[in-house]
């Protein structure tokens, strides 16, 4: 494999007395896609959050090409190229897909941007079509993509997806992750991709990690994983999947 | 053209109880605070400029006095946010009002002990001179308020839509977490909108104490200021002013149609009024936010 770009070692992290990650460590080579999976509460987010900096963690290393960024400002982290697409989206909901867009490019002064912004378009095409809208207006999976490219406008060069499939119809996840993969083919970004979808997430990935209740447990190479009989069972199974389904919904209303 | 005149004088009183409004909602929607020192920011912002203005005091150019204040309050604001709101940031409600009302005391008492607490005039270039329009005959200082709290609220209504910084004060305030995740230094941007407000503030100082004299209590009107940014929506800077004008014109005619007495409750009989009716207020978004 090539240089490693993200690394992850031992990391530990509280919230209060609460544990969330024990002792995770993980790689992102540059230019691969890399996903975590695990069940809710497994530490996914967290393991995010203390990458992107609006979390410390309490032990451990995060190195960004060789230099330790761990405790740093989360604009920094920005301005080195990592950026953070958070579960549930997180658009800002009274501004139009425009500025939500220009939002995303807050660190950057290159002229770079308005370039950006149309490769942007090429990729979501419907943005475009949706510019003037407010972001919380749009529909989920629109909302989604909105999310993807607004931190692909601060140029990233590996983006920390929470989720993107979350409450999406099996259609949109699709479309969703083929123009993830495309992305990353076409234009370099490497990705550590954190799902509960384990399908849609081995599909497009080189490598996995399963985590659960801040460990890692489990990793592999994509294909390795998906044959896997245990992941199989846990995380690709007929059954489960719909039950998680349905506790999803559940979850989903009350949630908002 | 009695009651014109009377009109006049109250949207003069309305635009200053408007930008008191202003200050609340700049740092209501960028922190989600309610400062109860905004008054008082204004009442200082009134002594700055009369401080540096006056003859007896320091007697420097009017204009230069004027900038002066606005600087000063705004450093002010910027410093209260950096140094107090900071440390209470996430808080319950409760505590940051009790902070800004223990605020607006120590405001008061800090002007108190530098200008005393008689009555003060600023001395201004615009008090006490009269404009003939037509058959009326209206305060230069009336026409000053009204054009510059127009034009302050245009600016500010500008900033927010047009400039990055402006939309990244909003965007931080709908979303705080996707702010950070964007790089937003959002913190910075707390401080910036307390500036900002203390500004607003100076300006409506200087504004009020140009129409009559000021004392440290002068800063308690920032209540009718309060009662007029819940009325305008308190989310809302055009919402602000129009509460502001709302309250202003009501206390005129109030007073003079009303019992002495039941008059002055006019404002805030108002206010129960739209927050009973429009909870949001009557110019207020839709709030599709998420905590
Ligand atoms: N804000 C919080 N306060 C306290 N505990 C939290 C908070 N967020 C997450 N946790 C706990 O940390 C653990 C990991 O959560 P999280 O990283 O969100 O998991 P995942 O993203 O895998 O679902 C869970 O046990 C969760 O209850
Ligand atoms: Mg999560």
């Amino acid at each position: 494999m090539s240089d490693v770009l993200l690394e992850i070692r031992n990391l530990e992290a509280f919230y209060g007395p609460v544990m969330a990650i024990r002792g995770a460590s993980l790689e992102v080579p540059e230019g691969a896609i890399v996903t975590v999976l695990g069940a809710n509460g497994a530490g996914k987010t967290t393991l995010l959050k203390t990458v992107s900096g609006v979390m410390d963690p309490d032990k451990g290393e995060v190195l960004l090409a060789g230099e330790s960024i761990e405790r740093s400002e989360p604009d920094r982290i920005v301005r080195k190229g990592v950026v953070h697409v958070p579960e549930g989206r997180e658009v800002f909901p009274l501004l139009d897909v425009e500025e939500n867009l220009a939002m995303g490019a807050w660190t950057r002064s290159d002229d770079g941007v308005a370039e950006d912004r149309e490769m942007i378009f090429g990729y979501f095409p419907i943005l475009e079509e949706r510019l003037r809208q407010s972001a919380g207006t749009l529909s989920g999976g629109e909302q989604q993509m909105l999310a993807i490219a607004r931190g692909l406008m601060a140029r990233p060069k590996i983006m920390l997806l929470d989720e993107p499939s979350l409450g999406l119809s099996p259609i949109l996840v699709g479309e969703i992750f083929s123009i993830l993969r495309r992305l990353n083919e076409e234009r370099g970004v490497a990705m550590l991709l954190v799902e509960q979808n384990a399908k849609a997430a081995l599909d497009i990935a080189d490598f996995g990690y399963v985590m659960e209740l801040g460990r890692v447990v489990m990793d592999g190479p994509a294909k390795r994983l998906a044959d896997n009989r245990d992941i199989r069972e846990f995380y690709l199974g007929a059954k489960e999947r719909s039950q998680r389904g349905e506790r999803r919904w559940k979850r989903r209303k009350t949630w908002r | 053209m009695d009651s014109l005149q009377l009109i006049v004088s109250g949207l003069a009183n309305g635009c200053v109880y408007g930008l008191i409004a202003l200050g609340f909602v700049l740092i209501y929607k960028a922190t989600e605070q309610v400062n109860f020192a905004q008054g008082d920011m204004m009442m200082l912002g009134a002594f700055t400029a009369l401080g540096l203005a006056n003859d007896s005091h320091l007697g420097l150019p009017f204009w230069v006095a004027c900038i002066g204040a606005v600087v000063i309050v705004a450093a002010v604001g910027w410093l209260l946010e950096r140094t107090v709101l900071r440390r209470v940031f996430g808080q319950s409600q409760l505590a940051v009002v009790i902070l800004t009302i223990a605020l607006g005391f120590v405001l008061r008492f800090v002007a108190g002990t530098i200008w005393g607490h008689d009555p003060l005039t600023l001395e201004s270039p615009i008090a006490g001179v009269n404009v003939r329009l037509g058959g009326l005959v209206l305060g230069l200082d009336e026409i000053a308020v009204v054009l510059v709290t127009l034009l302050l609220t245009a600016a500010l209504f500008a900033f927010f839509r047009r400039t990055k910084l402006g939309v990244a004060m909003q965007a931080s305030s709908q979303n705080q977490l996707a702010a950070y995740y964007m790089g937003i230094p959002v913190k910075r941007i707390h401080g910036f909108t307390w500036a900002l407000a203390g500004a607003t503030a100076a300006v409506a100082g200087i504004l009020f104490a140009s129409k009559g004299s000021i004392d440290p209590n002068t800063g308690l009107l920032g209540i009718k200021a309060f009662a007029a940014a819940v009325i305008g929506g308190f989310g809302s800077l055009p919402g602000a002013l129009a509460g502001g004008l709302v309250v202003g014109l009501i206390e005129p005619f109030a007073a003079r149609y009303v019992a002495s007495g039941y008059s002055q409750v006019a404002p805030y009989a108002l206010m129960l009024v739209v927050l009973i009716l429009r909870p949001h207020g009557i110019l207020s978004q839709v709030h599709g936010k998420k905590v």
